[in-house]
């Protein structure tokens, strides 16, 4: 992949995550949620990984965090291949993650300064009570929480202050990679900014690593360095982000960005959408070969045989589409 | 500014931005209250279910205390004075009656303690042997339920954390235990544990306590924790794909961890509620099973027993069936509606 002067913190190669569905009475189905994904994110940066509803973006994040075993691939952190169960406790203090939704990720039965410590009591990551309270509000200062709020529970927190608080779980172990699962998409637009800038604010401190996954395009512009597109559990389009946004190659990334809601009318009326026949397919019964090929209108009988290769078309942008030059 | 008196402009000094200070001020947020505190403070207004628990509390604390002084032991036949020929005026006394010697006390001058529900076919007093059936009919209640939570709570617990193959195990032998019919095992069990058990504690402390009430509590151990554990497993499934669960094992907390941190206290208060509502039931099984001869080991008594006693007599003596009836009806009620009220105050579902 892109070896630039960056060194690679994360690594993943052909990465794979087949659910078993139940058809039937003993009969069981693989869902390819996530199939043969490879990529790696840099020390330092921010790879935005966006895509439709259901197309393993989630699947993507956790897989990588070994929350779900991977079907097959590898993992690997800063040059070690992440495989026994004491690698992946080693990883965890490592690599956390914020999640989705601040109202179902926090136990409604602890006080914030329990939820921010958990973190610190699994990995038993202090000597005695006053460093672990010491910690607590060094990290609650961070995320911009009161001190006072060490006492409260979850509940008596709005939407952004609950995801700060996720946040400050997640900084507690003084990671080096977060997966951001969605972390604004449940929250207000004003609070999107604040946690958004948040967000980048912490990265330059603590020199922090992302995987940001999200659907809002806008989001993930103003936050990554790199961006990677999914169809249905596959990687169709990883460039830089001002290379993606103005000369998108795959056709479905193509759509997907003309589908981004510009601000201005006059703009907007200019803009051409191209619009997509069909639904997407049920990873159940994914179509043969490139996966979009149903719904692509440059699709040929060779992309119904097999799946295109994901190869690099100009310097760090990676196609996976037979027809990249034909189309643009 | 300086403002004219009469002018209609308005006072632009009205109109400061607001310091820091004054912004901290505006917020308001109230105390910070636990889960626990707030249930309890529900409960308090829940009038039925506070009379309850006072009723529950000076029953317990009577059954305990009041045998600590009355003059009256459960076992003394007060007729039978060793060396003496048996004196059968103390046999069925009605209440506040007293035995012939006893009243030439009283014409003597002394003061002699009444029996305030008369006396037995034995003449034992009744008064005595009602506080400690009621004794032991709460301490099986209360043992037998807490059996029934741990039991219950452990299997229910792996049962749903760990789904899958043994899940399906425990579920199919919890669906086994419940077809079974509860009244002909516990009365077959108690009848085959009892000679296997007599062995086991002779000349131990728990012999006092009967065979028949050891094997009253293995049957609720065996029996009794499938409904408990059903109920738990449901709400650790609900509960085990939370994503504070997911988010517990990202940080690399192990099964134990996430169900003594995370999924017991989120479902303690069912637990709590229905343990609650448990014990009822266990001290109605107690009395019909003592009823039927199969509780506790005579002179002691239970309620069960003392209303199966009173069968004999109940043309001529109905009070000694009445009293124990009406004792057991108090308990169980008012804990049936105090188990009402904690899920009224502790069920998350129901107060949003």
């Amino acid at each position: 992949m892109s070896e630039n002067n960056n060194k690679a913190l994360i690594e993943v190669k052909n990465l794979k995550k087949y659910f078993d569905i139940s058809v039937g009475l003993f009969r069981s189905k693989p869902l390819k949620a996530v199939d043969d994904v490879s990529f790696t994110i840099n020390k330092g940066e921010t790879l935005g990984l966006v895509g439709e509803s259901g197309c393993g973006k989630t699947t993507v994040g956790r897989t990588l965090l070994n929350l779900y075993k991977p079907t097959s691939g590898e993992i690997w952190y800063d040059g070690k291949l992440i495989s026994t169960p004491a690698d992946i406790r080693e990883f965890r203090k490592k690599a956390t993650m914020v999640f989705q939704d601040p109202y179902s990720s926090l136990n409604p039965r602890m006080t914030v300064s329990d939820i921010i410590g958990e973190p610190l009591d699994i990995h038993k990551m202090y000597e005695n009570k006053q460093e672990r309270e010491d910690r607590i509000l060094e990290l609650m200062s961070h995320v911009g929480l009161n001190s006072e709020h060490a006492s409260r529970y979850a509940h008596e927190f709005s939407g952004g202050q609950r995801q700060r608080i996720g946040i400050a779980r997640a900084l507690a172990v003084n990671p080096d990679f977060i997966v951001c699962d969605e972390p604004v998409s449940a929250l207000d637009v004003s609070i999107q900014a604040q946690v958004i800038n948040m967000f980048g604010e912490l990265q330059e401190q603590l020199g922090l690593t992302y995987l940001f996954v999200a659907h809002d395009l806008l989001v993930v512009r103003h936050i990554s360095n790199r961006i990677a597109v999914m169809y249905l559990g596959r990687m169709v389009e990883l460039a830089e982000a001002g290379e993606i946004y103005d000369h998108p190659l795959h056709p479905y990334s193509q759509s997907l960005l003309s589908a981004v809601p510009v601000p201005d009318p006059k703009v907007a009326r200019a803009n051409k959408r191209i619009v997509l026949s069909g639904d997407i397919p049920s990873p159940l019964n994914a179509p043969s070969g490139c996966p979009f090929r149903t719904r692509c209108p440059h699709a040929t009988e060779q992309c119904a045989m097999e799946m295109p290769p994901f190869k690099e078309v100009s310097k760090g942008h990676f196609v996976a589409c037979y027809k990249v030059d034909e189309i643009n | 500014m300086n403002k004219k008196p009469l002018s209609l402009h308005v006072d632009v000094d009205k109109f400061i931005p607001a310091t820091e200070q004054d912004k901290e001020y505006m917020v308001q947020m109230r105390p910070p209250s636990t889960f626990f505190k707030d249930g309890v403070k529900r409960l308090l207004k829940n009038k039925v279910a506070t009379v309850s628990f006072f009723i529950i509390v000076i029953i317990a604390l009577s059954s305990i205390f009041i045998p600590m002084f009355w003059p009256y032991s459960y076992e003394t036949q007060l007729g039978v004075v060793p060396g003496k020929p048996v004196d059968s005026s103390y046999n069925n006394l009605k209440p506040f009656e007293y035995g012939e010697t006893e009243l030439a006390r009283i014409e003597a001058g002394e003061k002699v303690f009444p029996h305030v529900f008369g006396t037995d076919s034995s003449g034992r007093d009744y008064f005595i042997r009602v506080v400690y059936g009621t004794r032991i009919s709460l301490a099986v209640g209360f043992f037998a339920s807490i059996i029934v939570l741990i039991v219950g709570m452990t299997i229910g617990s792996i049962a749903g954390y760990c789904g899958g193959k043994i899940d399906l195990i425990i579920m199919r032998i919890v669906d086994i235990i419940y077809s079974l019919p509860d009244t002909l095992m516990v009365i077959l069990l108690s009848a085959v544990l009892g000679t296997v058990i007599d062995k086991a504690i002779q000349g131990t402390i728990l012999e006092k306590i009967g065979t028949n009430i050891i094997s009253l509590f293995i049957v609720f151990a065996l029996l009794y924790w499938v409904s408990m554990s059903r109920l738990i497993r449901g709400q650790i499934l609900s509960l085990r794909e939370q994503e504070y669960v997911l988010a517990s094992r990202a940080a690399g907390a192990k099964g134990k961890w996430i169900i003594t941190k995370h999924l017991i206290p989120n479902c303690i208060s069912v637990v709590i509620i229905s343990t609650a509502l448990q014990i009822p039931s266990a001290i109605f099984t107690e009395s019909y099973l003592s009823f039927l001869g199969l509780g506790v080991n005579a002179p002691m008594p239970s309620l069960g027993s003392l209303a199966s006693d009173a069968l004999n007599g109940l043309a001529s003596y109905p009070s000694r069936l009445v009293i124990p009836a009406i004792v057991i009806s108090l308990i169980v009620l008012s804990l049936n509606l105090f188990g009402d009220g904690l899920r009224d105050a502790f069920d998350p579902k129901l107060n949003g």
